[in-house]
């Protein structure tokens, strides 16, 4: 509700202020021309600043207000993404962080919001998804996309749209854990093929720079053909296992629970980001709306002055021509 | 330069190191650098994104000589119990058994069951029951131990214990489908290992 009215003032304003010449217009638009305030319809243009005064105090309420909320969610969510960030280290220790692998199957996870207003973190696992999927794509060469978020969503259908395997959102309905994403990280799991699945988040760095980040999760298959030709997982060669029966069987089994690791700190990464990315993207512009407040009192101010000044001339040059 | 000589004799004598001479650099450098050229000359326009390697510390290679204490990592979802923490032992509950890991332990992937995993510390043994996940153990004297759930032994309540491995001990008997059963089965061997944990 708060977002729909937002956006229907956000309307009003946008005519006048993308003019080249800010200042003139903005005057004109409020006094719709010189002629009535001079032919004696005076309250008419002060009714009309006030008006806007009043919508642009309330925009700034709700604003204000969204900061709060996102400053409240930040806090609590800032210390479980801290917490999780110990958990993918031992696979990328072990199994390599190897985002140029090059493979058939590359499975493009986004990881997006499910609301917008949160400045410029949508787009931007959106561009960096479509940068990755340009990047592998080649001939026989499959590119598919697993989105999590409304967000990423509503801009990857437009172009995208047959490359769209699976979509999942509302996620952060109740607090995330890690049941949740481990469950979640299955039905991806099984409904996908993949030889290669990169995560694709925004890390939270702090309030207001968050950094967008690709994780690579290889499929069990690759993990022992790189393993066995010696290349970037040449090492995992000298690992004994020990487990299940065979050696494919422990790989399956940590390829999943590396994905799981992954997606769980990826999503709070992600989801930090959001709220730090809100936060200061309502802090703005409520500090906006102040500016807009200001500029609208001075000339509220100044028009009642000039109304008054005439009404006090008129009076005054009519009495002076009754006295002589 | 000659003092060191005899280092890389005795390297390459006993063969045990297969990179002798890459040990100076970490690992992870070239393998971006990759990445990060082909993403540039594809899309020029957008900054290629960082990788997890860039948040991580990075790991020492391995040393000549067996060091005197083990480095753990002992992470759960919602925290990290140990991090880099010294310690002379680790013992982990693998699937295959109890394994005991000390410094110059061999590279080893092992899957856990539900267990108790001991940190001998000096004097000090600091004992958790864990519910599963996986252990590495480095070359290098690391070890990374990843578990979903795990809890100091000393906060755990034996009645509930005994009342929650009857409960799933009769589930098992009356469960008719797949499902139940294989739920009624997991609940008893978590029980019967905590009780064992406990009894032990």
């Amino acid at each position: 509700m708060a977002m729909a009215a937002l956006r229907r003032e956000g309307r009003r304003f946008a005519t006048p202020l993308i003019s080249p010449n800010p200042a003139n217009v903005f005057r004109s638009s409020l006094i719709p021309s010189e002629e009535p305030v001079l032919s004696g319809v005076r309250c008419i243009s002060t009714q009309v600043v006030r008006n806007r005064m009043k919508s642009v105090k309330n925009i700034q309420k709700i604003t204000k207000a969204m900061k709060m909320v996102a400053a409240s969610k930040l806090r609590a969510i800032q210390t479980r993404a801290e917490n999780s960030r110990g958990l993918w280290q031992p696979f990328t220790a072990l199994l390599g962080d190897t985002p140029s692998i090059d493979v058939k199957k590359n499975v493009i996870v986004t990881i997006s919001a499910d609301k917008g207003l949160c400045g410029g973190i949508n787009s931007t696992s959106v561009k960096i998804s479509r940068a990755m999927h340009k990047l592998n794509s080649g001939p026989d060469k499959e590119n598919k996309y697993v989105i999590l978020g409304e967000k990423a969503k509503a801009q990857l259908v437009r172009d995208s749209k047959k490359d769209i395997e699976l979509v999942m959102t509302e996620l952060q309905k109740n607090p995330l854990n890690y049941t949740q994403v481990s469950v979640m990280a299955d039905d991806i799991l099984k409904n996908v093929e993949f030889d290669a699945l990169r995560i694709v988040y925004n890390k939270f760095q702090s309030v207001v720079s968050f950094l967008p980040t690709v994780s690579t999760v290889l499929s069990p298959e690759v993990v022992e053909r790189e393993a066995e030709s010696g290349g970037k997982l040449g090492d995992l060669d000298l690992y004994e296992i020990e487990g299940a029966e065979t050696k494919a069987e422990v790989l399956q089994n940590l390829t999943e629970f590396q994905f799981s690791c992954m997606m769980y700190n990826a999503v709070l990464e992600n989801a930090t980001s959001e709220q730090g990315a809100r936060m200061s993207a309502m802090d703005s512009s409520s500090r906006n709306a102040g500016d807009m407040l200001d500029r609208l009192t001075l000339t509220y101010n100044r028009t009642r002055q000039a109304s008054i000044t005439t009404e006090l001339i008129e009076i005054i040059s009519g009495a002076s021509a009754l006295e002589g | 330069m000659f003092r060191r000589g005899s280092q890389f004799l005795s390297r390459a004598s006993t063969m045990r190191w297969r990179r002798p001479f890459s040990t100076d650099l970490p690992a992870e450098a070239s393998k971006d650098s990759n990445f990060v050229e082909s993403w540039r000359k594809a899309i020029p326009t957008v900054e290629p994104p960082s990788t997890p390697s860039a948040f991580m510390a990075t790991r020492p290679a391995t040393p000549s000589s067996i060091p005197s204490k083990l480095t753990v990592n002992f992470v759960l979802p919602y925290s990290s119990e140990l991090s880099g923490k010294e310690v002379d032992m680790v013992i982990i509950p693998a699937t295959t058994g109890q394994m005991g890991v000390l410094p110059g332990h061999v590279s080893t992937i092992a899957e856990l069951k539900p267990g108790i995993l001991s940190v001998h510390e000096g004097n000090d043994v600091s004992k958790y029951f864990v519910s599963g996940g996986f252990a590495y153990v480095h070359a290098n004297s690391f070890a990374d131990i990843i578990a979903v759930e795990a809890v100091p032994l000393d906060h755990i309540n034996p009645n509930l214990v005994q009342k929650g491995l009857a409960d799933f001990t009769q589930k098992l008997s009356t469960a008719s489908t797949d499902v139940e059963k294989a739920e009624a089965q997991i609940g008893v061997d978590v029980h019967s290992a905590l009780n064992a944990a406990l009894t032990g």
